[in-house]
């Protein structure tokens, strides 16, 4: 497939804002439980949600380059029974808003106690809009990712990988965010997100190797037999039916070097989980708001990269059709 | 149930674009259109087209066959571009199994040709939407028309009558016995999206005669004629009496 700028900033950039914001609810819940400190409402959780708002903001507004017709975005919430874009669009800005009023109230200081469980667990609103979110954060995941998933001819794209690849990599880019958010703010919490967006970096290298193993070793289940129906072993294309460019040659082609592909499905492996959990855990003596700031960077831009390759890696089945001019 | 489709004889076909040319003369101008080109006499044009005829070589040098395969949206009975479409653009009728888009929900997203297995959808780059073949919606029903040119453009223009144009669900129709008597069949069928187009494949008409049948064998002079044969170059009756 072409990657598409448009889809590539559109799922990176709210990934890390969904992961940002599961990283601000994680940090609650454990102050809840006095695990960690508990921190300041206003400027934490408050603008940490602003944070986490503008990322998925970015992603709403890099969306829209991907559209013919822009103006028209708000018919894609019709066909929700059916198709995963449009309960993304649905659970995107749902998302959002319950993030803003997540970050609202905290903002404002209005937190009254709802209910306590069996006398030992303090229900407050943050927390209940808190978990509200939390499930958003988790659908929109999974609606993200089933968009690739459920188009079952795409083989590099359609296992239940994509879906723990998309979660995996948004929280572990989010978690990192966090923890230059919180090196920022200049909280006691730097070391506990550090230590989550090493470990989640970790468990998502596992499965995006595992997914890559998977991919090399896919058999397609079209050919050029099945593509035509003549049964014969030896298929070759003389003619694709016209020699200028179409959409069928732009939109389903990744046009990059063989060179350039390959040398992408090493570099961001080492973009987006080695170097990251190598400078996490320098930085994680030092505090440093510029180190953490550069594990981010280069995560995010290695994310960039492994969306790219996410995109050019799947193979459509009908390039078939257009092998040659 | 009515499915309309086509039916494309990959025995006859010669290859020879009319069903391009024709699809796109008549769409283009027609409600599907526009199907608008760009740099059409410079570098590097493109533009849009419902239906291509592509060219493939089979077997090994000398020993081939050359198959000239038209290509165009195989109206599927469960058709994966319709169910992701997010807006409801892309639908299949009920009457007649036609997948059509409506252009003005489109949103021009391009979801429904990632989930289109053949390729058969193109955005059209002037009016940002996805355009596909309609069947020609706007010939078939046409009572303007004589009844004969009821058909799609592309089935009326083919000279070799390679197109055939019915309903597969009637088992009566033209297609249907086509297909049952020719062995038509479906592309990419693994994908389980029952493509409503079928194609037949190459028939070698062959006709075995063997030596016995050169020389008739119950000939009643054999037994009748008083005279023997005469040898075959010798001069017969005919021969004296040319000149």
């Amino acid at each position: 497939m072409h990657p598409a700028f448009s889809v590539i900033f559109l799922t990176t950039l709210i990934g890390a804002g969904q992961g940002l914001f599961l990283a601000l609810y994680t940090g609650q819940l454990y102050s809840v439980f006095n695990l960690v400190p508990v921190q300041d409402s206003h400027t934490f959780y408050g603008y940490g949600s602003l944070l986490a708002l503008i990322f998925l903001a970015l992603g709403l507004l890099a969306s829209f380059f991907h559209l013919g017709h822009p103006e028209r975005a708000w018919r894609s919430a019709a066909k929700w029974k059916t198709s995963w874009l449009s309960r993304e669009v649905i659970v995107l800005p749902s998302f959002m808003a319950m993030t803003f009023i997540y970050g609202l109230t905290h903002f404002i200081g209005f937190n009254p106690v709802l209910f306590t469980i069996s006398d030992v667990f303090v229900v407050t609103l943050t927390l209940l809009v808190g978990f509200l979110a939390t499930g958003l954060a988790f659908l929109l995941f999974l609606c993200t990712a089933m968009i690739y998933a459920c188009i079952k001819f795409l083989q590099e794209w359609a296992t239940p990988l994509t879906v723990v690849n998309y979660t995996l990599l948004g929280s572990a880019s989010g978690f990192t965010l966090a923890t230059v958010f919180a090196a920022y703010a200049g909280t006691q919490l730097v070391s506990f997100y550090a230590g989550w967006a090493i470990i989640l970096t970790a468990i998502a290298f596992i499965t995006r190797v595992a997914s890559l193993i998977r991919n090399a070793r896919i058999k397609p289940k079209s050919t050029m037999t099945s593509a035509i129906g003549i049964r014969h072993t030896k298929i070759q294309q003389k003619s694709r039916g016209f020699m200028a460019g179409s959409f069928n040659t732009r939109e389903y082609f990744h046009n990059a070097s063989e060179a350039l592909f390959k040398s992408i499905k090493w570099i961001f492996p080492l973009l987006v989980f080695v170097l990251p959990i190598l400078i996490l855990s320098s930085g994680m003596s030092t505090n440093s708001f510029v180190i953490f700031a550069m594990a981010f960077v280069i995560q995010y831009a290695g994310l960039i990269a492994e969306r790219w390759f996410f995109f050019a890696q799947a193979n459509h089945p009908q390039n078939l059709y257009y092998q040659t001019i | 149930m009515k499915q309309l489709a086509l039916v494309i004889d990959l025995n006859v076909c010669v290859g020879c674009h009319a069903c391009v040319t024709s699809c796109k003369e008549w769409n283009t101008s027609g409600t599907a259109g526009s199907m608008s080109d760009f740099n059409p006499y410079e570098e590097d044009p493109t533009g849009t087209f419902f239906n291509r005829v592509q060219t493939f070589e089979i077997g090994t040098y000398p020993k081939t066959e050359t198959v000239h395969f038209p290509k165009s949206c195989l109206h599927c009975e469960e058709p994966p571009c319709v169910p992701v479409c997010p807006t409801g653009a892309s639908y299949k009728r009920e009457e007649d199994g036609i997948v059509l888009v409506d252009y003005d929900k489109c949103i021009g997203c391009k979801y429904c040709s990632w989930a289109c297995p053949y390729g058969a959808r193109e955005l059209d780059e002037s009016q940002k939407v996805m355009k596909k073949c309609t069947l020609c919606v706007d010939r078939i029903y046409d009572q303007t028309l004589p009844e004969s040119e009821r058909k799609p453009a592309c089935v009326l223009a083919c000279p070799t009558s390679a197109r055939l144009f019915g309903d597969v669900k009637d088992p009566d129709s033209n297609v249907s016995i086509t297909i049952r008597e020719n062995g038509g069949y479906q592309l990419m069928p693994e994908w389980g999206t029952k493509p409503a187009n079928h194609y037949l494949p190459r028939r070698k008409t062959k006709m075995t005669i063997h030596k016995d049948e050169l020389t008739r064998v119950d000939n009643p002079l054999n037994k009748e004629r008083q005279l023997p044969m005469p040898d075959s170059d010798e001069q017969t009756l005919d021969d004296i009496m040319s000149w």
